[in-house]
């Protein structure tokens, strides 16, 4: 933890030099760094998001009085080491190629005996509303922490999830002709100043992917990979799919089977 | 000895090329591209309103450009060029370079336009070109994107003549009639921006007292 504080510091004060002149001709660039400051002085906020995951996984919840720490999330029941590094993956009981929050809901229904409704109504934060699945999904991920992405994508489940998903990073339409390639698809671009990866190759996906979740300084929350995702879809000005859809999972195998090898530091902590 | 691992080689590189070249050429999604596209239109709450549905939907350029990772050969780019270009249409006064003054604002607006149930835009949101977003102009502007080339100083470069004036508009109208497949959006196409609105951008770009080329 103080070893990624450190690294976090260190890359506030590179982003706070770079910013500066910026900072004095847009005061919205600004507050964002002010915020982003404000928010380091105590680490990650993300940290306290991991605590409150770890708490959710052990208490007894739900219609059934039950934990999680049965949870299979790949590596086995109730074992975390490695098991976001290594999701989407093909699970034998669903049937289906599932990523940590399908899996992880899926758990919260069978273990505790919650609907499917109740457990995904609160998918993400709303002002004075926080969301249990962002806090699991933060402790989930952090037992990923210093770990290689590991998603072959081998089995022939997982393999054509991974097909799928590039096919919908190219798929264009909508009235800004975009797509994800058009961000994403080249080496060293930006948007206005926000650097953007290549997700098409090991380094830019690995880049992206290992950081998530990630605490999001300007929505005050933890985002997690599903978020990140249905909010690329509405700035493309798409409809947004919905929370755990098959094309999200797809996207998601796309890019960890393409970040594969790189090591996670999660949780993050982005503009 | 080396004779053998010249020859085992040579035929490496023979089988690979091909190998090489065809992989290169697959279209996204490959033996998957119909279930993709079926998953893809699937994901999407039944009560979005039809409006917003019509986003996901892809004409021939959009579907042509995803087939070929937006990098089509000349042939078929050349034949989108064309057909891109027969969508131009210019305001009704015929009148192609309008104020700069409202050009710089449009180039600066990136917000409008967005749906769904999370974090709409009210209705009647500004929508602008968002230049900047993506291109170098106003050299005061230092929050600039650069998916696409600088144009700062494009009119101090290129000059005003009304070869250039058009070539702008056109380019803003539909970008695709110009390289199919670019990542620049087609403005004037989707009704992202009106006739007029683009004659201010091109003013924007090309009037002498712009900022784009004064500074």
């Amino acid at each position: 933890m103080i070893r990624r504080l450190m690294k976090t510091l260190v890359g506030a004060a590179v982003f706070a030099a770079f910013a500066g002149g910026v900072a004095a001709q847009d005061s919205k660039v600004a507050d964002e760094i002010a915020k982003y400051r404000e928010a380091l002085a105590d680490g990650n906020p993300a940290d306290l998001f991991e605590l409150k995951g770890e708490g959710l996984w052990t208490e007894k919840r739900g219609p059934k009085n039950a934990s999680l720490e049965q949870c299979d999330l790949g590596q086995g029941p109730g074992k975390l080491e490695g098991a976001y590094a290594a999701l989407p993956k093909y699970f034998k009981d669903t049937g289906k190629v599932m990523d940590v929050e399908s899996r992880l809901v899926h758990c919260m229904v069978t273990l505790q005996g919650f609907t499917q409704a109740e457990v995904t109504k609160q998918w993400y934060s709303k002002p004075g509303k926080d969301s249990d699945i962002e806090a699991l999904v933060t402790y989930i991920g952090a037992k990923s922490n210093g770990m290689k992405i590991n998603v072959p994508a081998t089995h022939p489940e997982e393999a054509k999830m991974a097909k799928m998903g590039e096919y919908i990073f190219y798929r264009r339409s909508g009235p800004q002709d975009f797509s994800c390639a058009i961000c994403h698809g080249q080496e060293g671009k930006r948007i206005r100043l926000q650097e953007l990866g290549n997700l098409t190759t090991q380094d830019g996906a690995g880049f992206a992917m290992k950081t998530w979740p990630s605490y999001r300084v300007s929505q005050g929350t933890v985002w997690t990979m599903q978020r990140r995702l249905i909010d690329c879809m509405r700035q493309a000005r798409w409809p947004e799919p919905n929370y755990l859809a098959d094309s999200i999972i797809a996207l998601e195998t796309f890019l960890q089977k393409t970040a594969t090898g790189t090591v996670m530091e999660t949780p993050g902590i982005k503009r | 000895m080396n004779f053998k691992f010249g020859l085992f080689f040579g035929l490496t590189v023979a089988f690979a090329a091909p190998a090489f070249a065809q992989k290169a050429l697959e279209a996204p999604g490959g033996k998957y591209a119909k279930d993709a596209e079926q998953v893809f239109r699937s994901s999407f709450r039944d009560d979005n309103p039809k409006y917003w549905m019509s986003r996901l939907a892809q004409d021939e350029t959009m579907k042509t450009c995803g087939q070929y990772r937006d990098n089509p050969p000349r042939k078929i780019g050349e034949k989108l060029e064309k057909l891109n270009a027969a969508t131009i249409r210019y305001p009704v006064e015929g009148k192609l370079i309008g104020d700069w003054k409202e050009g710089e604002k449009l180039a600066a607006v990136g917000t409008g336009g967005h749906i769904g149930f999370i974090q709409p835009d009210p209705a009647g949101k500004l929508r602008g070109g968002n230049c900047y977003a993506c291109h170098q102009l106003a050299k005061k502007e230092v929050a600039y994107g650069t998916i696409g080339p600088s144009l700062q100083h494009f009119g101090k470069i290129r000059g005003n003549s009304d070869e250039i004036i058009k070539y702008a508009y056109d380019k803003i109208y539909n970008s695709n009639a110009f390289s199919a497949c670019t990542n620049m959006p087609r403005f004037g196409l989707h009704n992202w921006l009106t006739p007029e609105q683009i004659t201010h951008i091109v003013a924007f770009l090309v009037d002498p007292e712009s900022p784009v080329n004064k500074d």
